[in-house]
C-alpha cells in the first residue's frame, strides 16, 4: 500500500526539480516551459493524493481546472516564444537581456 | 462538504456584474471581427459602455448583506462591490488614456480592449473569490490576459522580452501559490475559505497541523508577494514596466494591484486570519525590504517607467505594512493606501501618455525638461502627482502614508515606522528630480501635445482628485474601514 507521505515526497521532489530547473537553466526557453509544467504536475499529484486519502472530491476537480489552465498557459507561452524568435532569431535565454535587470 | 450544493437562480443576480461583463466581452469580440477599418472606434465605445454598466451593476449591489453562492465559492460583500466599482472607474480612465497611446503608435486593435475586459473579469472573480479554486481561476484569467496584452506590440522586441519575463515569473508564482493551496487543502480538507478559517482558528489544533498550515502559508505569501511585486520577488517589475507599451504598463501598475490586495485579504485575513502571528513576520520583512530597495534603486533610474516601477515597489511595501499590524484599522489603512496609489499611478502614467506622439515615447526623465514652459497646466498636474507620491501634505498621498504609519505605531512597531519614514524621505528625491527637470531646465526638444480633448479633461480631473480627495481624507478612510 502506497501511503500519503510517499506521494507527498514524490511531488516535493518533482516540485524541486522544476523550480531548480528554472533557475539553473541558461540555455533554452522551451526548457523553462517544461519546468513550469513539472511544477504544476507536482501540485496535481499533491491534490490527487490528498483528495484520495481524505475521501473528498474537491481536490480532483481542482486538478481538472489546473490542467485546463496549464494548457492555455503553454499555448500563450509558445506564442510569445514564436514572436521572440521572429524578433531576435533565437530562443536562447541569453537573448532576453536588452532590458537591464 | 459539497453534498448540499443547490442551484438557485436568484444566486445569479449576485454575480450579475460578472455575467454581464462576460456576455459583453463575447459580443464585443464577435462584433469586432465584422467592423471594417474605419469603424474600429466602435469597439472602444462599446468597451467604455460595458465598463460603465458593470460599474453601475456593482454599485447597485453595495449594501447587500454578505451572500455566499455557488457552493460557497463566490462571495458578495461590501468590499467586493466597492473594489469592483473602483476597478471599473479606473479602467474607464485607463481606457481613455490607452486610446490616445494606441492611436499614436499604430497599436489600435479590437483585441486590446477585449483582453483588457477579460483581465478585468479575472480581477472581479479574484475580488469575489471565496474558495481556493475561484481565487486561482480569477488570478489565471487575469495573468493570461496580461501576458497577451504586453505581447500585443509584436514588432517591438522589448515588449516581447517583457512578456516572456512576465510569463515565466508569473507561471512560477502561480505554481508556488498552487503548491501552498494544495497543502492548505490537504490539512483542512476543504477548498472553501470559510471552512479553512474554521479549521485554522480551532483552538485544539495539533502542533503538527499548525506546522503544515505554516508550510503552505509560506508558499501562499510568496505567491501573493510575486503578484504584488514585493522584494525579493520583484525581479519582473522593472523589466515588465519598461518593456511593455506604456498604456499596458499603466494598466498593470494600477488595477491588478487592487485585485492582488483583495486576494491577500481573502486568503490571509478571511481564511488564515488566526495564523496572523506567523504571516505578519514574513510581511514585515517583505515590506521593509520593498520600501528600502524601491526607494534607493529608483534614485539611479533615467527611464521614467523604470523609476515608477521602483516607486510601485516601495508603495507596495507600505501596503504590506498595513497588514503587519493585524488590526482591522490597519487593514483599512492598507486598502485606503492601495486605492490612493491607483489614483496617483493612473495620473502619473496619464501625463506620460499625454506627451506621447508618433515616434516619441516620452520615456526618459530628460524628456520632461521644460514642460512647464510648453504646457504649464499639465506640468502642474505632474507636480501634484509627484508631490502626492512623495507624501507631501495636503495631497492624498500624504494621508495614505500617514494612516499606515499611525496604525504601525499604535501596533507598537515604532522602529519600523521610523525606517519607513526615512526611506520615504529618500524617495522624495527622485520625485523632486522630475519636478526640477520640468520647471528649472530648458527643453531639449519641442514638446507639443497631440492628445485629444477627452484625454486632457479626464487627466485634469484625475490629477485634481488627488488634491480634492486629500482635503477630506477622513471620509474616505471611514469608507475603507467599513469594508472590513
Amino acid at each position: 500500500m502506497v501511503s500519503l507521505s510517499d506521494y507527498l515526497i514524490l511531488s516535493a521532489i518533482i516540485f524541486c526539480i522544476g523550480l531548480v530547473g528554472i533557475f539553473v537553466n541558461r540555455t533554452n526557453i522551451i526548457t523553462l516551459l517544461m519546468c513550469v509544467e513539472l511544477i504544476l504536475v507536482a501540485v496535481n499529484t499533491n491534490f490527487i493524493a490528498f483528495s484520495h486519502f481524505l475521501g473528498n472530491e474537491a481536490g480532483q476537480i481542482f486538478v481538472f481546472f489546473i490542467l485546463t489552465v496549464a494548457a492555455a498557459e503553454v499555448a500563450i507561452g509558445l506564442a510569445i516564444l514564436t514572436l521572440l524568435f521572429r524578433n531576435k532569431g533565437s530562443i536562447n535565454v541569453d537573448v532576453t537581456n536588452s532590458l537591464k535587470g | 462538504m459539497m453534498n448540499t450544493f443547490q442551484f438557485d437562480t436568484t444566486s445569479l443576480l449576485v454575480a450579475l456584474p460578472e455575467i454581464f461583463l462576460l456576455s459583453s466581452i463575447v459580443v464585443i469580440l464577435l462584433l469586432d471581427l465584422f467592423l471594417t477599418k474605419g469603424f474600429k472606434q466602435v469597439t472602444y465605445y462599446l468597451t467604455q459602455a460595458s465598463l460603465l454598466m458593470t460599474g453601475i451593476l456593482s454599485y447597485s449591489l453595495i449594501g447587500q448583506p454578505e451572500t455566499l453562492i455557488f457552493g460557497d465559492s463566490f462571495v458578495l460583500d461590501d468590499m467586493a462591490s466597492v473594489f469592483k466599482v473602483f476597478m471599473m472607474g479606473s479602467a474607464m480612465v485607463a481606457m481613455v488614456y490607452s486610446r490616445h497611446y494606441l492611436t499614436q503608435h499604430d497599436l489600435f486593435r479590437g483585441e486590446y480592449f477585449v483582453l483588457v475586459l477579460l483581465s478585468i473579469l479575472g480581477m472581479m472573480v479574484m475580488v469575489s473569490g471565496y474558495s481556493l479554486l475561484t481565487l486561482y481561476l480569477g488570478l489565471e484569467i487575469l495573468s493570461l490576459s496580461l501576458y497577451t496584452l504586453i505581447a500585443i506590440a509584436r514588432k517591438r522586441s522589448g515588449a516581447i522580452e517583457a512578456a516572456l519575463k512576465y510569463f515565466v515569473l508569473g507561471a512560477i508564482a502561480s505554481g508556488l501559490l498552487l503548491y501552498g493551496m494544495s497543502m492548505i487543502y490537504g490539512i483542512s480538507g476543504s477548498l472553501n475559505i470559510s471552512e479553512i478559517s474554521a479549521f485554522a482558528s480551532d483552538a485544539n489544533l495539533a502542533s503538527r497541523e499548525t506546522l503544515i498550515i505554516n508550510f503552505g502559508l509560506v508558499f501562499l505569501v510568496i505567491g501573493i508577494a510575486f503578484k504584488l511585486g514585493a522584494v525579493p520577488f520583484h525581479m519582473w517589475v522593472p523589466d515588465v514596466y519598461q518593456g511593455s507599451p506604456t498604456s499596458v504598463t499603466m494598466f498593470i501598475s494600477t488595477i491588478p494591484k487592487i485585485a492582488a490586495v483583495a486576494m491577500l485579504v481573502r486568503l490571509l485575513v478571511d481564511g488564515l486570519g488566526s495564523m496572523h502571528a506567523y504571516w505578519s513576520d514574513l510581511f514585515m520583512i517583505l515590506a521593509l525590504l520593498s520600501i528600502a530597495l524601491g526607494s534607493v534603486v529608483a534614485l539611479m533610474q533615467t527611464n521614467i517607467k523604470r523609476m515608477l516601477a521602483y516607486s510601485t515597489i516601495s508603495h507596495v511595501g507600505f501596503v504590506m505594512l498595513g497588514f503587519v499590524t493585524g488590526v482591522i484599522t490597519g487593514y483599512g489603512a492598507a486598502t485606503f493606501y492601495i486605492l490612493v496609489y491607483v489614483l496617483m499611478s493612473l495620473a502619473a502614467f496619464g501625463v506620460i501618455i499625454l506627451l506621447n506622439k508618433k515616434g516619441f515615447e516620452a520615456e526618459e526623465i530628460s524628456d520632461y525638461k521644460g514642460l512647464s514652459k510648453s504646457s504649464p497646466w499639465f506640468a502642474l498636474m505632474m507636480l501634484v502627482v509627484m508631490l502626492s507620491m512623495a507624501g507631501v501634505p495636503p495631497f492624498i498621498g500624504f494621508y495614505s502614508k500617514f494612516f499606515i504609519l499611525q496604525q504601525v505605531i499604535s501596533a507598537g512597531f515604532v522602529t519600523v515606522a521610523i525606517i519607513a519614514v526615512i526611506f520615504a524621505v529618500i524617495s522624495a528625491y527622485y520625485y523632486l528630480q522630475i519636478i526640477k527637470s520640468m520647471y528649472f531646465n530648458d527643453a531639449e526638444q519641442e514638446l507639443t501635445i497631440a492628445a485629444p480633448m477627452d484625454m486632457k479633461l479626464v487627466l485634469s480631473i484625475n490629477a485634481t482628485l488627488i488634491l480634492v480627495v486629500g482635503l477630506f481624507p477622513d471620509f474616505w478612510m471611514k469608507l475603507a474601514l467599513s469594508l472590513f
